[in-house]
């Protein structure tokens, strides 16, 4: 399979300059494959949320180069990178992070209002994704009221609106209950199966042995070790 | 240029979102906003109006009035010098005025006392302003005791209240006769306070007033235009104390609309990585936050500038008329003519909405250029 995403060489240092500089990610060669479910594990600190912002264009690797369909990203103005991002990731973030005071579908349409898209339509794809999702009855709900679990397909909703090839879940079953991270094994089943790549990050047992994975990649201390 | 449009709409949509998530926040900032642009916008229509009234009713004062000076100070004009100014070549008319200050020690305060030459008031008879009749609680009729330079008590009788409707001039003013004039200040007959001059050609004022000065040189002319200057010069300096006196506001407006955009909290700091994180450009965000400054200051300024207008113009603007107007006691009772100077309007929207739209936008700036993960760490 031809690799939609490459890394080579990178390595991201935080508090980069500062005496207390480290490497969160610390040399990384990793090729990454489309409509794949890849699964980033480690413990605690090893890397998995850094490289994830790597992979996802949220942040640019200190040293090395990170290739997006062949293009090279890494060192793309902000805009553009701004713009490559939009088309292509969609991401579930660990704590949510869906914008409070807002309703579940106002934050679902919010990926989609710089394209500006007409009113109607996005509104009615929106809905049609809380509808596949199962939380349609939720749509006028501000998300400060909702559980874990609909908070989750909420974010999951946003990441799909703009209906990127790559969906990118930091952590995604930290916060739900076996019921529901089966529910959400479901959902990734899903999205394997309409053709996007699938890039987690956990240290969940039920999810790297989760049978949609299809590769798993340990990290430790910043490097890939299986 | 209809996506630009459904842009902008969905920036405000979700601008407007953003604004009542954080009510009270935006509520308190709009309520000292608001109060700003008040007081600084009510200071600056007050005295413009005062300006511009003062500027109106000295179209109708003589071109040249001229002064005698004894030792530099003033002293009454002899009638002698009518005759020898009515000879200047281009002087239209020439007149003697009785004028001065009466203090009248029932309510502490100074009447204008003039004898018009343009109206004859029979010897006892006396017509007094909206503000005296107030004050002294005189009507038509009514008999009203004046101290005389001697200190004799004078016995005048009301014969009428001068009509409000040129109050601005009126209400102190106290109208007597000539003799009546000569005796409570003990004034010679033939002397008079000062002399007006009505000059045939505008052009040829200043020059006509060097005339005089050549003829009479114990005699200082004074100029409309002069008059006029001095009325905005203390008009201005009264504006100027005023408006120093609001820096200490504008200060803490400055500070808080500060404290408002740089202090970003987490939430928001978060929020702007969010927006980055799914799609948004920083030039999204910054329009967005741009939109946010422009609704709340220009619904501030707006609030403010229309609350100023109803005080000043309306209600007559309790708060600073005492200050700006500069009347001693008898605070003529008037409304100001609706006046707005557009210079005056933009530079109240230049230093107060363009600082705090720059306050809001570079902290929010300084957040969106930043990587959102960095962001939302």
């Amino acid at each position: 399979m031809d690799a939609f995403i490459e890394l080579r060489g990178v390595r991201k240092a935080w508090n980069e300059g500062l005496p207390n500089q480290f490497w969160a990610v610390d040399g990384i060669d990793l090729d990454l494959a489309r409509g794949c479910v890849t699964l980033l594990t480690g413990p605690s600190g090893s890397g998995k949320t850094t490289l994830l912002t790597l992979l996802g264009a949220l942040s640019r690797p200190t040293e090395g180069r990170v290739r997006l369909a062949g293009e090279d990203v890494s060192s793309l103005p902000e805009r553009f990178l701004t713009e490559r991002r939009r088309h292509n990731f969609g991401f579930v973030f660990q704590q949510f992070n869906l914008i409070r005071g807002l309703s579940v579908l106002e934050n679902v349409m919010l990926p989609a209002y710089p394209l500006a898209p007409p009113h109607g339509e996005l509104r009615a794809r929106a809905l049609q994704l809380l509808r596949e999702l199962g939380l349609e009855h939720r749509s006028e709900a501000r998300v400060e009221w909702l559980s874990g679990g609909e908070a989750q397909r909420a974010a999951i909703a946003r990441a799909l609106i703009n209906d990127p090839p790559v969906i990118i879940a930091d952590e995604p079953t930290a916060n739900l209950d076996t019921h529901l991270s089966m529910a959400f094994l479901a959902i990734v089943e899903r999205l394997k199966a309409q053709g996007r790549t699938v890039i987690l990050s956990s240290h969940d047992a039920l999810v790297s042995e989760a049978p949609v994975v299809d590769r798993i990649v340990s990290l430790r201390d910043g490097k890939v070790v299986g | 240029m209809r996506h630009w449009i459904a842009r902008q709409r969905y920036l405000i949509d979700y601008t407007v979102a953003a604004l009542a998530r954080r009510k009270a926040k935006n509520a308190g900032l709009l309520a000292v906003y608001t109060a700003l642009v008040f007081l600084v916008a009510s200071v600056l229509l007050y005295s413009h109006a005062l300006k511009r009234e003062a500027a109106y009713l000295l179209q109708a004062a003589p071109e040249v009035v001229v002064q005698k000076l004894t030792a530099g100070r003033h002293d009454l004009v002899p009638a002698s010098y009518i005759e020898k100014l009515r000879d200047i070549r281009g002087v239209r008319s020439v007149e003697g005025r009785l004028w001065g200050y009466y203090f009248d020690p029932l309510v502490a305060a100074n009447f204008t006392v003039m004898a018009p030459s343009d109206r004859a008031l029979p010897a006892g008879s006396i017509a007094i302003g909206e503000g005296i009749a107030r004050t002294r609680g005189a009507a038509e009729g009514d008999v009203m005791a004046v101290r005389g330079y001697d200190g004799a008590l004078i016995l005048l009788r009301v014969a009428e209240v001068l009509p409000q409707s040129a109050n601005i001039v009126t209400s102190d003013l106290l109208l007597m006769g000539e003799t009546d004039f000569q005796a409570l200040f003990g004034i010679r007959p033939g002397h008079y306070t000062d002399v007006t001059l009505s000059v045939a050609h505008p052009r040829e004022v200043r020059k006509v007033a060097e005339k005089v000065v050549l003829l009479l040189p114990d005699t200082r002319p004074v100029l409309r235009e002069e008059v006029l200057r001095t009325y905005e010069a203390v008009f201005d300096w009264r504006e100027g104390i005023v408006l120093t006196l609001l820096v200490g506001a504008g200060l803490a407006f400055a500070i808080l609309a500060w404290e408002k955009a740089s202090g970003l909290s987490a939430d928001e700091r978060r929020e702007i990585g969010v927006l980055k994180a799914v799609g948004w450009e920083t030039g999204d965000v910054l329009k967005m936050k741009l939109w946010e400054g422009a609704l709340v200051s220009g619904f501030a300024f707006l609030a403010g500038f229309t609350l100023a207008y109803w005080h000043v113009f309306t209600f007559s603007a309790p708060l600073f008329a005492p200050v700006l107007k500069g009347w001693s006691v008898l605070y003529p009772d008037f409304s100001l003519t609706p006046a707005v100077d557009g210079l005056q309007l933009a530079s109240l929207f230049l230093f107060t909405v363009v600082p705090y739209i720059a306050a809001t936008l570079i902290p929010v700036w300084r957040a969106a250029v930043t990587d959102p993960d960095t962001v939302m760490r």
